[in-house]
């Protein structure tokens, strides 16, 4: 039977927090109460375990996440699963600027809205998102895949490598080298699969449309100034 | 028989003619690497005020000078213990061959002193040939991951460096081989574009929270290093330091790197001796001189320059182009292959090519090989040595029995531009310019 | 570097507990900036009684009862911490006049019919509780928490900046190019307190505000002049408006009830909002102009 364990954060440190989440071969299910806002909560994680945070976090919850499997019911703030590695971080709530920046790995679910910068310089990472993502995202988005349900703001995939982007509401405007592409069968698959990973497989793949980079600035060329 | 009437114009001399007439010819800025080549006020225009009737010097060998220097004891709870106040600056794997790093790791090893990973990630062997490694936290991100933050000794986050503040790494796709694109999740063989802001914070006040971040992640064993360039360096240190720094990195204008725009290395940012100064103050007017160390880096070639640079503030020095020279770089025995590409001995800077005959600055795998990493590894460790021994010469001469206790009252400057900015009396005058 | 907050309360039911929750709102950013603090409160009524112009003052060299004195019959003066509250049922203006000709070396923190400003030098909690910010009553209030770089910390060096008649600002982020835009405003016969770029964002604004520009325009104007990455909270006595740079890195949160709205650096600062759980929350697009009315 997977123990529970409690930690209040209103009654004690972070640093008890997650000195605690680091032990080695950590197990189980743990629920931190009170977090209202706290920031570096649940970080450097790297266990298989369920966490759930009942509560807002602040800025890098869940960062530098590995293995472990952390909801957060509630708002999230800058950077959550920042450099994630593997394992899931479900936000409940919003998500405020550069969710899941760099990440490597792993899902990141925002049910409502991400703000500017979703998914910037990301490595790897899975990011679905329920609502709107805003300005900036994607920026230098060198692999991995993000799902927008809603809208993205201005400069979508700005300077994007290799990550694949579908996105079923509206683009305000596309970065740098980042186009409109076909979706072939195997796209609607991986779209799929995003999708039902993270509760929405009721979506048709049809209305959402694949971005990705069109590798006219793999090599600096004079005739791409305009673009630096 | 020369034409003693011909007169070179200062203005149009013969390097800026080739540049125009380059840009005309292919319509792209021009990058290179190495610092800034341009003279600037440096360590040379300051003079050290050796034993006298008032100050008693140490003898060599029986009377000690010590050299060791500890780093990061602020916050942490294993800070670095160095046996010499020089370390070795971050340079990455990518902008240098596999070899290289080992070499680097090997000759610092040797002496008891650090190296730092650079803008591509921590490789296997660094980490296997440092005894400590500092371990960069930088804008493109490039291969972090939190088993080799654990792995490190000391964080680095770094905002710049000295050769372009204010820009990001570059790395030219006939250096993105398949191990470096692997290491830092690119197509093989791009020009890799970087970010020259971290992803996640802009400013102090969210560059506290990230620190605390790094913390809480390695729970709070390792030091945790901020880097800028130099340009407002002053407001840069304080800043650091309220942000939490555990100890600040200043590297000036002549400080390397491997790729960037000419433009960008020679006109921004300021020489490594006008920096210095503005550092120690701002560390004195916080209470933390000494207690949150200051490293310095750009320009340092010997143990003159060392000394100097303690006298004036720093815990420690960082060497880049110094170190990769003390491996092997611009050796007069690559001159014919020097002069293929278009150079010559002395002279070669094209790091951002990876035709380096040296094997240093490549990733060639026929180049690379050329480059023994043991024998290169006791070079670094011989030139390491020099650089002690001389600094110790000299402290020795000035009557210090630690490298450490050198002060800025143990100089003064041969030039109004280097008194001013050192802020050490020119020779023979109580003047300190601007003071 | 900072911590920005601002409060506008739509429901009447809510002014008395302005301060209260302006008080929770300023504590939760001081780990963005605990070496000195600043607020503004608009329509306190002992603090900026009704029918009277209110100055508040940094700097003086004197006591409460001897400014009184020094000022006339009419003048209460209410010390909080380093700030002088005057108050005279005369406008703000002609009492902005007497104070600078007795007291030529103060400060002025802000001025106006309903605006208290007040700043102090210490950490954000225990400036709250000198000023007794927590029994302050009212409609709208701004506040800043501030991490110095400068070695002598002052009072003056925090924001708002309120300089024009009832109108505050604060800023997170940093201008660039704000020395040659006050070189420009000084040719036009502004002048300014300090070095610092908030007070150039500040009376750019104010001359905009004073040219009878409304605050989007003015804003919008600003955006269009200033370079740097900056988030801007710019009050008046009936007006609350938020904008942000082009690039938009410096954090803000905005929440929404029909019973207020509010802004901060950081979600944390509206935990103790009343309804909050309801709210609607979300983060201003660049160089959009956000602006409340009352």
């Amino acid at each position: 039977m997977e123990t529970l364990t409690k930690f209040d954060l209103s009654a004690v440190a972070l640093r008890d927090v997650n000195a605690a989440l680091h032990a080695k071969n950590l197990s189980g299910e743990f629920v931190i109460e009170n977090p209202s806002g706290a920031h570096n909560l649940a970080v450097g994680l790297d266990a298989p375990v369920k966490i759930t945070i009942d509560g807002h976090v602040g800025y890098y919850a869940a960062g530098m996440n590995q293995q472990a499997e952390i909801t957060v019911n509630g708002n999230a703030g800058t950077g959550v699963a920042e450099n994630m590695m593997s394992g899931s971080v479900w936000v409940k709530g919003n998500a405020s600027q550069s969710a899941g920046a760099t990440a490597h790995g792993g899902l990141l679910v925002i049910e409502g809205n991400a703000a500017a910068r979703c998914g910037i310089s990301m490595k790897g990472v899975d990011i679905v998102v329920g609502g709107d993502i805003g300005h900036m995202s994607a920026f230098m988005a060198q692999a991995g895949r993000l799902v927008v349900r809603g809208d993205a703001g201005e400069a979508l995939g700005d300077s994007i490598y290799e990550a694949r982007i579908y996105v079923r509401g509206t683009v305000t405007s596309l970065g740098a080298d980042c186009v409109a592409k076909q979706m072939r069968p195997e796209h609607h698959e991986e779209l799929e699969r995003l999708l039902k990973a993270a509760g929405f497989e009721d979506d048709d793949t049809k209305a959402y449309t694949r971005y990705g980079s069109a590798r006219a600035l793999y090599h600096f060329h004079v005739d791409n100034a305009s673009s630096y | 028989m020369t034409n003693w009437a011909l007169r070179e114009s200062a203005t149009f001399d013969r390097p800026t003619i080739a540049a125009i007439q380059r840009a005309a010819e292919t319509g792209i800025y021009d990058i290179r690497g190495w610092g800034a080549k341009r003279a600037l006020p440096h360590f040379d225009d300051l003079l050290f005020l050796g034993a006298s009737m008032s100050r008693y010097p140490l003898e060599g060998y029986r009377e000690r000078c010590g050299t060791d220097v500890v780093l990061g004891d602020r916050n942490a709870k294993h800070p670095l213990h160095l046996d010499i106040p020089v370390t070795i600056a971050g340079m990455s794997f990518g902008a240098l061959s596999g070899p290289a790093k080992e070499a680097l790791g090997r000759g610092a090893s040797e002496v008891g002193t650090s190296t730092t990973t650079g803008d591509g990630g921590m490789t296997a062997e660094e980490r296997g040939q440092s005894k400590h490694l500092v371990y960069q936290y930088l804008p493109s991100r490039y291969g972090m991951n939190p088993d080799d933050l654990r792995k490190a000794d000391a964080i680095e986050v770094v905002l710049g460096q000295g050769a372009k503040p204010g820009g990001g790494g570059m790395l030219l796709g006939q250096k993105i081989s398949e191990r470096v694109a692997g290491m830092r999740t690119l197509p093989e063989g791009v020009d890799q574009r970087s970010a020259c802001r971290h992803p996640d914070w802009t400013g102090p006040d969210d560059l506290t929270i990230k620190i605390g971040e790094l913390r809480e992640i390695t729970d709070w064993e390792k030091p945790i290093y901020v880097k800028v360039g130099a340009t407002r360096t002053y407001y840069d240190v304080k800043l650091a330091v309220h942000a939490g720094a555990d100890v600040v990195v200043v590297d000036g204008m002549q400080g390397g790197t491997a790729a960037t725009q000419e433009v960008f290395i020679e006109h921004v940012g300021v020489p490594t001796l006008a920096a210095i100064p503005q550092a120690v103050q701002a560390l004195q007017e916080l209470g933390v001189h000494h207690k949150v160390q200051l490293i310095v880096s750009g320009g340092i070639r010997s143990g003159a320059d060392v000394a100097k640079a303690l006298a004036l503030g720093a815990d420690a020095v960082a060497i880049g182009t110094a170190a990769l020279i003390a491996l092997g770089d611009n050796h007069p025995r690559h001159a014919a292959e020097y002069e293929k590409l278009g150079s010559a001995a002395g002279f070669y800077d094209d790091f951002q090519d990876g035709n380096d005959p040296a094997g240093i600055s490549t990733q060639d795998p026929e180049l690379a090989a050329r480059f023994d990493p043991v024998a290169g590894g006791r070079r670094l460790a011989n030139y390491l040595r020099v650089l002690t021994m001389e600094a110790q010469t000299i402290a020795r001469a000035c009557g210090k029995a630690h490298v450490l206790h050198l002060e800025p009252e143990d100089l003064v400057a041969v030039s109004i531009e280097a008194a001013a900015m050192a802020r050490v009396p020119l020779a023979g005058t109580e003047w300190i310019p601007g003071r | 570097m900072c911590g920005i907050v601002g409060l506008h309360l739509r429901n009447p039911d809510l002014y008395p507990l302005l301060g209260q929750l302006l008080t929770g709102m300023l504590c939760e950013m001081a780990n963005r900036g605990s070496d000195s603090a600043g607020v503004a409160v608009y329509g306190d009524p002992t603090w900026t009684p009704p029918g009277s112009g209110t100055v508040s003052l940094l700097e003086v060299d004197a006591t409460a009862e001897e400014v009184a004195a020094t000022l006339g019959p009419d003048v209460t003066v209410t010390r909080l911490g380093e700030t002088y509250l005057v108050s005279a049922p005369a406008s703000a203006d002609s009492l902005l006049a007497a104070a600078r000709a007795a007291y030529p070396q103060a400060l002025v923190a802000g001025f106006g019919a309903d605006v208290a400003v007040l700043k102090g030098v210490g950490h954000p909690k225990a400036l709250t509780e000198a000023w007794g910010l927590a029994g302050a009553a009212g409609w709208q209030g701004v506040g800043h928490t501030r991490m110095a770089t400068e070695s002598a910390v002052t009072p003056s060096g925090c924001h708002p900046y309120a300089v024009g008649p009832d109108q505050c600002l604060v800023h997170n982020g940093s201008f660039a190019n704000h020395a040659t835009i006050r070189r420009e405003l000084r040719a036009a016969g502004v002048e300014f307190d300090s070095e610092n770029d908030t007070e150039v964002g500040a009376r750019f604004v104010a001359q905009k505000l004073a040219d009878g520009l409304d605050v989007e325009t003015a804003l919008k104007e600003l955006c269009g002049r200033f370079d740097g990455f900056y988030t801007l909270l710019v009050s008046n006595r009936d007006s609350f408006a938020v904008v942000r740079d082009a690039i938009a890195c410096k954090p803000a949160v905005i929440a929404e009830t029909d019973d207020w709205v509010a802004m901060a650096s950081e979600y944390r600062a509206f935990v103790g909002l009343p309804g909050v759980a309801k709210a609607k929350i979300w983060e201003p697009e660049p160089e959009v102009v956000y602006a409340w009315k009352r």
